[in-house]
């Protein structure tokens, strides 16, 4: 593998990384909803990438899905959505900002100790591929954690998923699983914004989460 | 070409899936719906007699025989108790037509992805399949609309994709070990070659895999500190989902942790993954067991108990060897068998008091005689008491627990006996004293809970030979 390949690999796979922290801060829902598109603009891009370099061109049908479906499709239609319903455009967060990045720092800071020592022998491509992969994963845990709205709850676990692609692709040669993981998270795309937004919609007056752990609990 | 029962497994839930969907009429397609679930488990019986090759994507051994049959079966019996309640809750108008559609539409696709997660050979599509499994139940937990079956569907979908979303990158990490070996391409995510190689499998990466599909699958599982989804998923949902639930998604999500406890026990230099399932299994037991005692709500209660029985079996698992792991399988198969049949009975029971609340309901043994000492019955054998198959089960586990780890078993013995007493104190006000709440007439088809539980007092007293030399053959595969 020429040094271009894989300075350019890892550029986008940083990249990723970068804009996850991005995401992290924004309290906005239409600011979240641009820097998500980016993410998936991203992920298609790195997709994309591996494939030419692997040589495998199913996985440019990965970088399509990732591109049309999650870096246009899902950011417009929650725009409609959060329209539609008339949502508060603000996130509530859980914690503050500063707590949020020194947290998702962490987050990355350890997910390359894990990573990078326990496949020294893995090529190094794969290898910090996965690295950056498990970051994004975290940082979309973290995510999903410290919002309260369910749009931010979901878009954290997109950007999750895209961690997840980032590292069935980086894994290479890997069968049958891109297409099929991708298949199912249009499918969570799916019901999440279909049914649950409507339904919950349909019961509640906020699509804030919290509104929900009203009802927590014993009755 | 011949009639292949391992496809058939797979095929007449997703073709009874399709039709169920396409067809309007309640009672035709209830009837439909047990038809189905019959001939599933006609095809998983005569696997014991017609066994195909393991081929790149489905595979056909004991061990998942075993599950299969016992998925099938329950899911047999599931869907005529499902029958005569989705038939009440019509009548209520608590659910309607186009709902109860959706509802066995969707009820034959997750005995689909059951069966599917089951019978792959491919750690991939096995992955596919219990998510599959997770979206149909977040459907079905939804389906009453109220804002607690809303909260509870949220809860579940969110906690349940987290840890599909470890899983599957658990599943990244075994494919990357699995890659310098078997080299690229499908051979490196089919399960029959993964075991033969995975003794030159880079063992860091593997245990690293192993942590990621332990947090992710255990999730499913509801191991503690992971369960939260659990309780709210089986109080909110219709009763039929929380008996499958309860009784099969949680062990074929087990099914899976054992799977790939299998892939590392043929890795000497990998870590030993029984520790880990040991601790969480006692937490869990020890932790379900104190919730038992403050729940106000009736399947809630049962639910927590539920957790404690995963518990109790991944312990046996975690232990390892021939004993605990026959006694773990053999508590697995009584568990699914008696706590289905617990919520067939408080299906039915709050279906007649019109309320889950443990304070509306009391004295069923005078009012409803059938249900109530069905009840009691049932609680009686999920509280491990003799002569009932649990406690040989449980026997088992802490006997073979007390020869190897006098520690553990005492914590084991206290777990299991906060939870016996938790369950009677409950059980005492619902099935005895002063008759409380409404007293709507029982329309309940008693045949699945009976059933189940007779199948129960069966192995408590006498086991066949064939069923022990079955079992042990399991449990020495489990290594």
């Amino acid at each position: 593998m020429s040094r271009i390949d894989f300075d350019i690999a890892h550029l986008l796979a940083g990249l990723l990384v970068l804009i996850s922290f991005l995401e992290l801060y924004q309290d906005r829902l239409y600011a979240l909803l641009n820097v998500f598109a980016l993410h998936a603009l991203v992920l298609a891009a790195s997709v994309a990438w591996q494939a030419f370099i692997q040589d495998a061109p199913h996985l440019y049908v990965t970088a399509a899905i990732a591109l049309v479906f999650k870096a246009i499709i899902i950011p417009v239609a929650l725009h409609r959505i959060i329209v539609r319903l008339g949502i508060h455009r603000e996130i509530e967060k859980v914690v503050g900002v500063g707590p949020a990045m020194l947290a998702g720092m962490g987050l990355v800071a350890l997910s390359m100790v894990v990573m990078l020592r326990v496949t020294p022998g893995a090529d190094p491509l794969a290898r910090e591929d996965l690295a950056f992969a498990l970051s994004v994963v975290l940082l979309g845990l973290l995510m999903m954690v410290t919002r309260r709205n369910a749009v931010g709850q979901v878009v954290g676990f997109m950007s999750l998923e895209n961690g997840l692609v980032l590292a069935a692709t980086g894994a290479k040669g890997m069968p049958l699983v891109v297409e099929i993981s991708v298949a199912f998270s249009i499918l969570i795309a799916f019901i999440v914004i279909g049914i649950f937004l409507f339904r919950i919609r349909e019961r509640f007056d906020t699509v804030d989460v919290q509104a929900l752990d009203r009802f927590r609990g014993e009755r | 070409m011949a009639f292949d029962p391992l496809v058939g497994v797979l095929l007449v839930p997703a073709i009874a899936a399709a039709l169920l969907a396409a067809l309007p009429d309640y009672r035709a397609t209830a009837r439909l719906n047990v038809a189905a679930t019959t001939l599933t488990l006609a095809c998983a019986l005569s696997l014991f007699f017609r066994r195909p090759q393991p081929g790149p994507y489905l595979l056909i051994d004991d061990l998942n025989g075993t599950f299969i049959v016992l998925t099938t079966f329950v899911g047999f019996t599931t869907s005529v108790f499902s029958a005569s309640y989705i038939g009440h809750e019509l009548e209520i108008g608590r659910l309607t037509p186009p709902f109860v559609r959706f509802y066995h539409a969707m009820y034959q696709v997750l005995m689909f992805a059951m069966n599917l997660a089951l019978v792959a050979n491919n750690i991939g599509l096995m992955w596919v399949a219990i998510e599959l499994a997770t979206l149909t139940t977040v459907l079905m937990v939804g389906i009453y609309r109220t804002h607690e079956a809303l909260e509870a569907a949220w809860k579940y979908f969110i906690l349940g994709s987290v840890g599909i979303a470890l899983a599957l990158f658990g599943t990244i990490l075994v494919y990357m070990a699995a890659r310098p070996v078997v080299g690229e391409g499908l051979d490196a995510m089919v399960w029959t070659v993964l075991v033969k190689r995975a003794g030159a499998f880079d063992p860091a990466l593997l245990d690293v895999a192993f942590v990621f599909l332990l947090l992710g699958y255990g999730t499913k599982v509801g191991l503690a500190p992971l369960h939260a989804w659990l309780p709210d998923a089986h109080a909110e949902g219709p009763t039929p989902i929380s008996a499958v639930l309860s009784g099969l998604l949680l062990n074929v999500a087990l099914y899976a942790l054992l799977r790939f406890k299998m892939l590392l026990a043929v890795n000497t230099a990998a870590l030993a993954p029984g520790p880990l399932l040991v601790t969480l299994g006692l937490i869990s037991l020890v932790f379900a067991a104190f919730m038992l005692y403050r729940r106000r709500d009736i399947k809630r209660l049962f639910a927590y108990s539920s957790i404690e029985h995963m518990g109790i079996i991944a312990f046996a698992f975690g232990m390892g060897g021939p004993l605990a792991n026959f006694a773990g399988l053999l508590h697995m198969t009584m568990h699914s068998l008696t706590k289905s049949a617990i919520f067939f009975a408080v299906g039915h029971v709050a279906q007649v008091k019109g309320t889950q609340r443990i304070a509306d309901i009391g004295g069923l043994t005078q009012t409803h005689p059938v249900l109530g000492w069905g009840l009691t019955l049932g609680v009686v054998a999920i509280a491990g008491l003799p002569p009932l198959g649990i406690f040989t089960s449980e026997f088992l586990v802490v006997s073979s627990t007390f020869a190897r780890a006098p520690l553990l078993a005492i914590i084991l013995v206290f777990g299991l006996l906060v939870g016996l007493a938790g369950l009677f104190l409950r059980l005492n006000g619902i099935a005895f004293g002063e008759p409380r709440g409404a007293n709507a007439e029982a329309q309940a088809s008693y045949a699945p809970m009976f059933a189940h539980l007779a199948l129960v007092l069966a192995a408590g007293i006498y086991m066949p030979p064939a069923l022990v030399a079955w079992f042990q053959n399991v449990a020495g595969l489990l290594g």
